[in-house]
């Protein structure tokens, strides 16, 4: 009955989608060449949220269906289990394609309801025509789902329990990384319905880029986490220590986040100089492009990926042709209208929208490479060419040599004026960070002395960033050179887009040097040990005092313990764990690990010897910095959400913010 | 129009035929470095005799190879996809009349037994791979795989995974009656 109930509801939801999608474009347009719109546009706020209600409706009955332990429904038999705990229960509703989609669909209803609630400041036939614009894409998913991915199919005759969640899903870092990741993908999406429907507008201006911003700054924040969750659930549970495999799922997460921190910033130009409007269109199209595709790749089984835990090719030709129509769709209205969209204001190359527009055909470039990447092995098969694979060598001699000048050249940017920079000017503020920078790396170099080159320029930049980053924020308030109350006042009254870009940058570099350090110089042992044999890792001593059995809610394990001493004395024990899951036989790693700021020590149960003789196979690990890398990550987010937080976004249109600031100046007056 | 505004649709449309020609692709069709190679040198004893009783048949050799067309099947009792695939294997033994080798890749005897007996015994002769040795000289990656041997007892065809009804029709058929008797 409630498996009836869901699959009706999105059915309503779709016919709600078709709507949204149809009366409020074509009553806007009516409204365009001066006609009556027959109240048409009026359709378009109705129609989100009805369609809302109807797809959390649904989300809900998928969620009752799975705590409930509903065999009967096929996705619930094929991905939980009666042993399964609640908290998995819950998560397995989007731990499958099925489930996936409807939580896709619900966050795209979400954002559009969002635009129907908060959309107040927006004109109205713009307001329709972005409603609408999303309207389509839902009804396109909603459509995909009833006829190929029906999350609410019974199964005849229902199983007395079910086939369990994938052990590798069951762990709270994945369980929750995918809403994010989702929230990021469909963000993007926002900004393309803006983009689209200020392209049939054929209007492009300041008050476009300030619409944009807080939508795509949103998205990012949560693709940010998303994608930062997942390396840090890659590095504790695959049990190698990395962090990230250059996996065409990461991969397909990475190409929308480079693009949207492209679009972030170049809407910025946009809004404050009136200048790279067609590139920021085009940009704001390739972001949730970036997002479909990311999400066909996963699911058609067109790439084969160690991630891809929801592939089935009878689905790809419909994902296909939904692409076809929603990408090549806007890219053709694009070619079309984007040429009249004409530019204001314009600029030196050495300036900030200089720098701006280089980080981001840097940050586009390096985009477009990883996407090769990905994509090379299916051309190359394509075309009948022979099967491989695109590796991290690809990736990391391509990927680092274009980011390497983007962050010599993000330090300096803020320093610039907008228009007309002053490169010496800036450089003159840049001397002590130059010589902080050089002092890192020699540092470095000292005490790691024979250690990778690259390692050494690394850090060097992550610090040239993080420095430079600081001086920035610094020269601002005046630190050092006004007296302290003035800065003081100074920290109050700046705006908090400044202090959200301080802090992202400044995780950039954090994560650069994690990164760095987690990947370039981690040390690696892999040995079969006895009982009380000790091995010296990153400067601790490592012993294995005894392995016992433990068991778990739906598992078994093999549980070592390690006492770990370091310069003779015990500083922790470390207990990894080699689980089975009984229903579906899969082994899982549950490494052990001790955090420090310096690094993390990293210890793995493998598996006993096969000759009885007591011995156990164990793989350590150092990652020295890798707690930066979550920090830093977790930096950037709480830039972003701060950046969001600004007024300047919260009021929106500029005539209203007008109005605002006078009404503040009064209050301030009084 | 400016041409540089159609560039992004452009490169779209070349990336969406790529995808399009993805799709129809097979993703389980792995090439083998083997292909239109003779069979390699091996030789394996039948599965083991239980409780004093006979072996199983008498082995499998590459010497079984080259006196016409067949198929050589790498299966295991422990393989799921296995049984999937062994009712085709029977069709093909059974109606078409094609000789189909076994062999049975890291197996115990009395499993491989009852399984044969409780399925059906396609194979003109089972060689036992208890070590797995001979699998990997035929490059296998996984059971169950199964190659095509010609008259000349060269491999001209891999396939891997279980054999459906369709790979049945699609291929394996016309392939054996191409390559003769």
């Amino acid at each position: 009955m409630i498996a009836e109930l869901g699959h009706f509801a999105l059915i309503l939801a779709f016919v709600l989608a078709l709507v949204q999608g149809s009366l409020p474009l074509a009553g806007a347009h009516r409204h365009a060449v001066g006609r009556d719109d027959g109240g048409w546009i009026a359709f378009a706020g109705p129609a989100a949220l009805g369609q809302f209600v109807f797809i959390a409706l649904a989300f809900v009955a998928l969620t009752a269906l799975f705590v409930g332990a509903d065999f009967s429904v096929m996705v619930v038999a094929a991905n939980a289990n009666s042993q399964l705990p609640l908290i998995y229960k819950i998560s397995a509703v989007w731990g499958h394609h099925e489930g996936s989609m409807v939580l896709w669909v619900l966050i795209l209803a979400l954002f559009g309801l969002c635009v129907a609630v908060f959309g107040s400041n927006l004109p109205a036939t713009f307001r329709a025509r972005a409603l609408g614009v999303q309207g389509l894409i839902s009804a396109g998913f909603l459509f995909f789902m009833l006829l190929t991915s029906n999350p609410f199919a019974r199964l005849v005759p229902a199983p007395a329990d079910g086939r369990d969640l994938n052990p590798l899903l069951q762990d709270p870092g994945l369980a929750f990384h995918p809403p994010f990741l989702y929230v990021g993908y469909v963000g993007f999406s926002m900004a393309f319905s803006f983009a689209i429907a200020a392209l049939m507008e054929g209007r492009v201006d300041a008050a476009w880029a300030r619409w944009v911003r807080p939508w795509t700054l949103a998205a990012w924040c949560a693709l940010t986490l998303g994608i930062a969750m997942g390396s840090w659930w890659a590095y504790y549970e695959l049990g190698w220590g990395g962090f990230w495999f250059w996996d065409p799922v990461e991969n397909a997460s990475l190409i929308p986040w480079l693009v949207g921190t492209a679009l972030l910033h170049s809407a910025i130009v946009v809004e404050k100089r009136n200048a790279l409007k067609s590139w920021t269109v085009l940009l704001a199209i390739l972001a949730f492009s970036f997002s479909l595709i990311g999400t066909f790749l996963v699911r058609s089984g067109v790439l084969t990926s160690v991630h891809a835990f929801a592939t089935d090719p009878a689905r790809g030709v419909f994902i296909l042709v939904l692409l076809v129509a929603v990408i090549g769709g806007s890219l053709v209205l694009y070619a079309l209208r984007a040429p009249a969209l004409t530019g204001g204001g314009l600029f030196a190359p050495v300036s900030r929208e200089g720098t701006l527009l280089l980080n981001n055909l840097l940050m586009t470039a390096a985009a477009a490479t990883v996407l090769l990447g990905t994509l090379y092995p299916l051309l190359l098969d394509a075309v009948g060419g022979p099967k491989v694979s695109v590796g991290p060598p690809f990736f990391n001699a391509t990927f680092l040599p274009l980011m390497a000048p983007m962050v010599a050249v993000m330090a300096v940017g803020p320093f610039l004026s907008w228009k007309r920079g002053d490169l010496a000017g800036a450089f003159s503020r840049l001397y002590a960070v130059l010589g902080l920078a050089a002092l890192v790396a020699l540092a470095v170099w000292y005490f790691y002395r024979g250690g990778p080159v690259l390692a050494l320029v690394a850090l060097a930049a992550a610090a040239w960033l993080l420095f430079a980053t600081l001086a920035e924020f610094a020269d601002r308030l005046g630190l050092f050179c006004a007296p302290w109350r003035d800065s003081l006042e100074r920290a109050r009254r700046l705006p908090r887009a400044a202090y959200g870009m301080t802090l992202a940058h400044a995780g950039l570099a954090l994560v650069i040097a994690g990164a760095t350090g987690a990947s370039l110089w981690r040390e690696e042992h892999i040995q079969s040990s006895l009982p009380g044999d000790a091995v010296t890792v990153g400067g601790y001593e490592v012993i294995l005092e005894g392995v016992r059995q433990v068991e778990g809610p739906n598992y078994l394990a093999d549980q070592a313990q390690f006492t770990v001493r370091r310069e003779g004395r015990e500083v922790t024990l470390l207990e990894p764990e080699k689980r089975i899951y009984a229903v579906s036989a899969m082994p899982t790693t549950e490494a052990a690990i001790r955090t420090t700021g310096w690094g993390d020590l990293y210890v793995v149960l493998g598996d006993a010897s096969e000759d009885d003789s007591g011995a156990w196979t164990t793989r350590m690990f150092f990652t020295p910095l890798v707690v930066w890398m979550w920090i830093g990550s977790l930096l950037m987010v709480a830039g972003g959400l701060l950046s969001l937080s600004d007024r300047r976004l919260r009021v929106g249109a500029p005539r209203r913010r007008k109005a605002k600031r006078t009404s503040d100046l009064e209050k301030e007056t009084a | 129009m400016k041409w540089k505004f159609l560039l992004p649709a452009a490169i779209f449309a070349a990336v969406a035929v790529a995808f399009a020609v993805g799709l129809t692709l097979d993703s389980q069709r792995l090439p083998s470095a083997l292909i239109d190679q003779p069979v390699p040198q091996f030789e394996l004893p039948p599965i083991a005799a239980i409780d004093d009783g006979d072996p199983y048949g008498g082995g499998f050799s590459s010497r079984n190879l080259g006196g016409g067309v067949a198929l050589v099947n790498v299966f295991a009792s422990w393989c799921v996809p296995c049984r999937v695939e062994h009712p085709q294997l029977m069709s093909l033994a059974r109606d078409h009349g094609v000789s189909i080798f076994g062999i049975n890749q890291k197996d115990k005897p009395e499993d491989a037994r009852a399984w044969l007996e409780r399925h059906g015994d396609p194979y003109r002769a089972i060689g036992a791979d208890n070590d797995g040795r001979v699998s990997i000289d035929w490059g296998v990656y996984g059971v169950p795989e199964t190659f095509v041997v010609d008259a000349e007892g060269r491999i001209r065809y891999r396939h891997v995974g279980p054999i459906m009804e369709r790979d049945l029709t699609g291929t394996l058929l016309s392939m054996t009656a191409e390559l003769g008797p």
